[in-house]
């Protein structure tokens, strides 16, 4: 790893001023993935501000179908979270198969979100459950925040606090993970918020990230079943291709876990 | 730019001079001597550096010291009861839970960090399929598994 100066933020000011300060600075979290990409020389920020410490960043408020997470809460405390499973089981099971245990104690919300690494889960969870991302700065829609691989609608020096969204009537999420390192080669969210109004995300398989799939949307809207997306087909054109699967491959895939996740959702 | 961090760990109060740079691990190990935690992957996959920190299993080379400072950190030596060896550990051993013992000291902290979630969060028998799919973190070159999980049996028993 390069040289790198460390801060601790006890506020979003502190941090905002820190930030400015840095000639090269960059916010990190549990650091899960950028402590590791600096071990690899794929990033060397000269500034690190750390932002777990500042108050009020974790921690989760469910208040009827209301739900909001604090940007610095971990996996770990998503996925073991009572009153978040009570009512968004998906996304509890979603936090509990992040990485491995001792990484879940770590890495957080915030930081996946904004990372928007191609084969993340969360990205595809706020997606599907239509999540506002809240910063330091403003609100921003779940539509409007993922910009493709590990791009986002955050501007320099903005933070991410928190993310909201209402509960959904049901949910799940499948994810078909790589054996070897677990990331999801295609992962499908699933959530219908009533009304016919259903929406599907897709990590893992696109060649631009997320995405969210709106044939598949329109369908399970007028039939919310398996057998309503089984013959809609996605093209390979749009898939990531590597050692690991072909475009072709992922395709497929996107089919096969968006159906088992209609199923699991019920 | 070196910086002055502290921290309890195994329980004694250290201090240090770190470089924003360094690890956790490199801290144990390097500064304060303690090389039961071991570095193998170096990449967050392997965990023969698991530590507590806070109560917390966490990969120690995937820590700055820096971001554990003020922190009470546990590792493999601060487990023991002066000669009386932890549960798990005996357990380990008992069971023939290790063969070339690299890994051991990163699962037997694994399994300690797994006991504790799996009692505060209700109980109940720890499964051999739980135990495995808890262990996915932790690996072991020798693929000596089988006797892990039979450790972990044993020593979720008897801690």
């Amino acid at each position: 790893m390069y040289q790198t100066n460390y801060h601790r933020a006890s506020s979003l000011e502190e941090a905002a001023k820190l930030f400015k300060k840095g000639d090269d600075a960059k916010f990190v979290s549990g650091g899960q993935t950028l402590i590791p990409t600096m071990k690899q020389r794929l990033a060397a920020p000269t500034d690190l501000i750390d932002l777990r410490h500042i108050k009020g960043m974790s921690g989760i408020k469910v208040s009827g179908k209301k739900v909001a997470i604090g940007a610095a809460t971990t996996h770990y405390d998503v996925s073991t979270n009572g009153k978040l499973a009570a009512v968004c089981p998906a996304l509890a099971a979603l936090a509990s198969h992040i990485g491995d245990p001792a990484v879940r104690h770590m890495g957080t919300i915030g930081g996946s979100i904004a990372n928007n690494d191609p084969a993340a889960d969360y990205p595809a969870a706020m997606l599907a459950l239509g999540a506002t991302i809240v910063t330091n700065k403003r609100e921003i829609e779940a539509d409007k925040f993922f910009k493709g691989m590990f791009e986002t609608a955050l501007k320099d020096g903005e933070i991410i606090t928190a993310v909201a969204f209402a509960a959904p009537t049901r949910a799940a999420y499948v994810k078909y993970p790589n054996p070897a390192s677990r990331y999801a080669m295609c992962g499908v969210f699933v959530a219908d918020h009533g009304k016919g109004d259903i929406r599907v995300a897709v990590t893992g398989a696109g060649n631009d990230g997320v995405f969210r799939h709106r044939a598949m949307e329109k369908a399970l809207a007028g039939n919310f079943s398996a057998d309503a997306i089984a013959s809609i087909a996605t093209s390979a054109d749009d898939m990531l291709s590597d050692i690991h699967g072909d475009a072709a491959y992922r395709a497929h895939l996107v089919n096969v876990m968006a159906r088992r996740a209609v199923a699991q959702a019920g | 730019m070196t910086s002055k961090i502290s921290m309890t760990v195994n329980g004694r109060q250290v201090e240090g001079s770190v470089e924003g740079r360094t690890l956790l691990v490199e801290f144990l190990r390097e500064h304060l001597g303690l090389t039961g935690t071991h570095v193998g992957c170096d990449t967050s996959q392997c965990g023969a550096c698991v530590v507590h920190v806070d109560g917390k299993a966490v990969k120690s080379c995937t820590l700055l010291a820096a971001a554990a400072d003020g922190g009470d950190v546990v590792t493999i030596e601060g487990l023991a009861d002066g000669t009386r060896l932890h549960p798990m550990q005996t357990a380990f051993k008992e069971n023939h839970g290790l063969q070339c013992g690299f890994c051991t000291p990163g699962m037997i902290m694994s399994a300690v960090d797994l006991v504790n979630r799996h009692k505060s969060n209700g109980g109940g028998k720890l499964t051999e399929e739980k135990i495995r799919a808890e262990l996915e973190g932790n690996i072991c070159r020798c693929t000596g598994y089988h006797n892990i999980v039979k450790a972990i049996e044993a020593g979720a028993k008897a801690m």
